[in-house]
Parts: structure tokens; C-alpha cells; sequence
């Protein structure tokens, strides 16, 4: 009996462990091995140290490109916080039932297909499309914008499809804010801005941070939103990645790149460790404060 | 006052989230070939649909990957949240610190790290490479579902039942995988349509020979509106919808089977 015991525990531990391994920390070590490799035309790669890949990334024109990245994800993280920011507090106004439906509406497309709701937004940004229909309805302009291929339209699509993993951190930060904080700060005599700015905001700082998180890294992998939105003109770290992996085959700089993501990815967390340290002390939610 | 205002901006926001995918739905029943306007209600993208071999055809090879990798990855997810929450040993909290990282991890970086070892592995790339793939991305999607179902259950009922002899394959299978089954069915939905919705890893880790929907449909909207795409997103989506509001009722019922 008690080998049937070690058996289950065995397969039990044995398989994840081993999947985990071979498939998520072998391949992470291998992509930073690559980046360190030199670049081999025929075979890919040539098992030979080299920096080549490390310079390509501090390259001028791929600065710029980067840059470039950057800014569209930041403004996308910006988008979507101005939006799910305001939606939580609303949120949290509602009786719990009605909270769950509207948050259960919001993740039922986060699980669909994002390639197919970002071609529905070419309906929307075209030239004959939607918003540029309405205006010309309206009368506010005369021939239709531009939209379609352009940076807004990246934008615009990524913060669309990145909406609900903003709004469920920031949401589920709110949740578990004290609002007898509030209360007493406002029998002190504090006005609402001064509740929101050195009350609610400081503590929901982490969902603040881990909304930014899980926002910025994706928004710069998306390469089909760029493909779909920004013509050729506009392209993200992702499309760049996959440049280097499938058609020009510089394999140690698209592996630097990588690396340079999970560095950002790094960072970001350690953030949010050290927002999530403060707002305990500063809060009552730790409960070392009483 | 206030209420009506918190109201309507909800409202916004679901409309924005929503706008999209309606005017999908609407074109797909549209006889207007760009679907700018209306001409008409029809069927005749469905029916060029399913004429369309290739199409047809990328579309069982998804539902192949689907099946098998969600039906993978609920096992050794399952697995793996049961040893998480029941078992001490050696390499515990690296395991639970891989899971957090494969799901944070931004896909393009996963699908690269994945293109790498099979490249170096000399595994050819097409069903087998894809399905190692989604298992993967799936994996730390099931181990949550379940860890957390674990977590608020009772865990007196199977030390009882150790103390009454029984072993550990039978606190698992006659206690445990009960109480949890509805995790489980979760887990494997939510798999299930990540996996048929996957286009950034799979871009990467499949080969010619095998090609599947989503990465068929990038290439057809490349080029183009085509309604017969319009046609196959309405019925991804709503396959995905379905899928969804199955596997969230079933977290929901909490404390029966």
C-alpha cells in the first residue's frame, strides 16, 4: 500500500516538475545561451561566443525603433488606465451582484480570439468605416480621417484588446481596499481629491502596477495588432522578434531582444513588490499597523 | 444623479468592448462584400465556408491541437496543483516560481525560447511541436484553477480518509478529483479556447505541412476583408463564448458534486 502511495506522489510531483523544466527553464537558458552565440547563414547559429547580437541592440536605428515600441506600449498602458481607473470606482459603487455581471461581460471577449476583434476594428477605423460614417454624419468633417495605418491604430487596437487586464487588477486592488479609511478621512475634513490622491490611489498603487505590467509586455509582443493597424510603418518589439526569427534569421539578436523583455519584465515586478511593501505600511490593511 | 453617470460610463465601456465584435457578427450575415453598408441578409459566407477545403481543413487540425493539448495540459495540470498543495518536496517553491513565470512570461519570448529547443532538439516542427506548445501556455492556467479550488476545500475529509487506510491514489481519485472536477472542467475549457485562439506562439512553432485556423485567418486578413473571415470569426467567437460561460458556471456552483 504504501508503494501505491509513493507511486501517485511520484507521477504526481515527477511530470509537472519535469514539463515545467524541460519546456519553460531549458528553453528560457537556451535563449539567453543564444544571444551569446554568433549568427551562422546556413545554420543558424555557429556554438561560438560572440556580442554581435548585443550590439545590434544598441544599433541608432534600432534605438529609435525601440523607442518606438516603447511609446506605443506606454501610451497604451496610459490609455487603458485613464479608462480602467474611473471604471473601478464606478464599479465599486454597484451592489455585488451587479458588479459580477459586468466584470463576467468583460472578460467573455478577453478569452476570445484577439486576431479576429482586431480585424473587426479595421470595420471601425477604415475610411468608410464606423467612427468615420458617424462624423461625416454628424457634419464634423467633410472627407474621411486617415485612421486606418497609422500609430493611433495601434494604439487604438492594443489598448482595446488589453482593456480587461487592466481594469481586473485595479479592480481586485480596489476590492480590497478599507473604506473605513475613507470614511474617517472625510469626518477629518478631507475632500474628495484628497481622499482619491493620499488615500485610494496610494493604495491601490500595486493593482496600478501589475495592471501596467500585464498591459506594457504583451502590448509589445502583439505583432499582428502592427501587421493588421500600422501598415508596415509601424512596428512593435514583437514584429521585430519575429523578423530576426523568420525571415532575416539573426537568431542571437532576436534572442537579446527577448532577453531585453524579461529584463522589463523583471523590473516591473520588483516594482510592484515594493508598491505592495509601502501600501501595507502606509494602509491599514496590514494588520501590524494595529 | 451620480449613479445614472457611474452607469452610463460602465455602459461606454461595454459598448467599446463590444462594438467590434457586433459589426463581425453583422457582416457575416452581410451580402455586401465589404460590409460597409447593408445589402442584405445572407448565408452564402457560411456556405463558401465550408466549401473552402484548406480552410476546412486548417480548421480539424485546430480542433486536433485543441483537444489534445487542453486534455494534456488538464492532467499534468491537475496533477501538479494536487502535489503543490498536498506534498512537501524538493524543488517546490522553483516549481511554483516557474508556473508564476511561464504565465507572466509575454508570449513572443515563450514562442522563441520553445522555436529554440526544438530547433536544437531536432523536433520537426508541425502537430507534435504545436501540441508541446499549447500544453505549455495552458499549463499554468489549469494548475490555478485547481490550486484554488483546492485551497478552499476542507482537507480534514482526506486526512480522515488516510486515517481510516485508505492510500494516496484513493484520497485522490474517490475525495479529492471529485471535489475539484469542477476546477478541472474549467481548467480544461480555458485551455481549450487559449489554445484555439493561440496565433503568436503557434506563428512560430509550427511548420508548413500543418497549418491551423487562427494562423489561416491572419493570413487570408493580411491581404485583405474577406467575408468569408468574418464568417469563421463568428463562429470562433461564439464556440469561445459558449466554452466560457460553461466553464465560469461551473466555478461558480461552488460546494456541490
Amino acid at each position: 500500500m504504501n508503494k501505491q502511495f509513493n507511486q501517485f506522489r511520484f507521477w504526481a510531483i515527477g511530470l509537472a516538475t519535469s514539463w515545467l523544466a524541460l519546456f519553460v527553464l531549458v528553453p528560457s537558458l537556451m535563449v539567453l545561451v543564444t544571444s551569446f552565440l554568433t549568427r551562422d547563414a546556413d545554420f543558424l547559429i555557429q556554438y561560438q561566443f560572440s556580442l554581435e547580437g548585443w550590439k545590434s541592440v544598441l544599433d541608432p536605428s534600432f534605438i529609435s525603433l525601440l523607442w518606438d515600441s516603447v511609446f506605443m506600449a506606454m501610451m497604451t498602458a496610459a490609455i487603458c488606465l485613464s479608462i480602467a481607473y474611473p471604471f473601478s470606482i464606478c464599479l465599486m459603487g454597484l451592489p455585488q451582484r451587479w458588479r459580477s455581471i459586468i466584470l463576467f461581460l468583460l472578460i467573455v471577449p478577453f478569452w476570445t480570439n484577439s486576431l479576429v476583434r482586431i480585424y473587426a476594428i479595421q470595420f471601425l477605423l477604415g475610411k468608410k468605416g464606423l467612427i468615420n460614417q458617424g462624423l461625416e454624419f454628424i457634419g464634423l468633417i467633410d472627407k474621411p480621417l486617415d485612421l486606418l495605418y497609422s500609430q493611433f491604430a495601434v494604439i487604438f487596437g492594443l489598448s482595446y484588446i488589453l482593456l480587461p487586464f487592466m481594469i481586473l487588477p485595479i479592480y481586485s486592488s480596489m476590492e480590497k481596499l478599507d473604506f473605513k479609511l475613507l470614511d474617517a478621512a472625510k469626518d477629518l475634513g478631507a475632500n474628495a481629491t484628497e481622499r482619491l490622491l493620499r488615500i485610494t490611489l496610494p493604495l491601490t498603487l500595486p493593482g496600478i502596477i501589475a495592471g501596467c505590467l500585464m498591459v506594457i509586455l504583451p502590448a509589445m509582443g502583439m505583432f499582428f495588432v502592427a501587421d493588421l493597424l500600422g501598415g508596415s510603418k509601424h512596428a512593435l518589439l514583437g514584429n521585430v522578434i519575429k523578423n530576426q526569427f523568420i525571415q532575416t534569421r539573426d537568431w542571437p539578436f532576436g534572442a537579446a531582444l527577448s532577453i531585453l523583455m524579461i529584463a522589463l519584465l523583471s523590473f516591473m515586478l520588483w516594482l510592484y513588490y515594493r508598491a505592495t511593501k509601502m501600501s501595507n505600511r502606509a494602509g491599514g490593511i496590514n494588520d501590524s499597523n494595529f | 444623479m451620480t449613479r445614472i453617470f457611474k452607469l452610463g460610463f460602465i455602459g461606454l465601456v461595454l459598448l467599446y468592448v463590444y462594438t467590434p465584435i457586433l459589426i463581425l457578427v453583422t457582416n457575416s450575415f452581410n451580402a455586401s462584400r465589404y460590409g460597409y453598408k447593408w445589402d442584405g441578409f445572407t448565408f452564402k459566407w457560411y456556405e463558401k465556408l465550408f466549401e473552402n477545403d484548406s480552410l476546412m481543413e486548417a480548421g480539424w487540425h485546430t480542433l486536433q491541437v485543441g483537444l489534445t493539448s487542453a486534455t494534456a495540459a488538464t492532467v499534468i495540470g491537475t496533477l501538479a496543483a494536487v502535489a503543490l498543495q498536498r506534498y512537501r518536496f524538493y524543488g517546490k517553491g522553483a516549481v511554483s516560481s516557474l508556473v508564476f513565470v511561464s504565465m507572466l512570461t509575454p508570449d513572443i519570448v515563450m514562442a522563441i525560447a520553445l522555436l529554440i529547443l526544438f530547433i536544437t532538439l531536432g523536433i520537426e516542427l508541425g502537430y507534435m511541436s504545436l501540441l508541446i506548445a499549447h500544453i505549455t501556455f495552458c499549463l499554468p492556467f489549469v494548475i490555478i484553477s485547481v490550486f484554488s479550488r483546492l485551497k478552499g476545500m476542507d482537507m480534514s475529509v482526506t486526512e480522515a480518509a488516510r486515517d481510516l487506510g485508505a492510500n494516496e491514489w484513493n484520497v485522490f481519485s474517490k475525495i479529492i478529483f471529485p471535489m475539484i472536477l469542477p476546477a478541472i472542467a474549467s481548467g480544461w475549457l480555458l485551455s481549450f479556447t487559449l489554445s484555439i485562439d493561440d496565433v503568436i506562439v503557434s506563428s512560430f512553432v509550427t511548420g508548413p505541412g500543418y497549418e491551423i485556423l487562427p494562423l489561416k485567418v491572419y493570413s487570408m486578413v493580411r491581404v485583405g476583408v474577406s467575408p468569408e473571415v468574418n464568417a469563421i470569426s463568428t463562429l470562433l467567437f461564439v464556440g469561445s463564448v459558449m466554452l466560457i460561460v460553461i466553464s465560469q458556471l461551473l466555478l461558480r456552483k461552488k460546494g456541490s458534486l
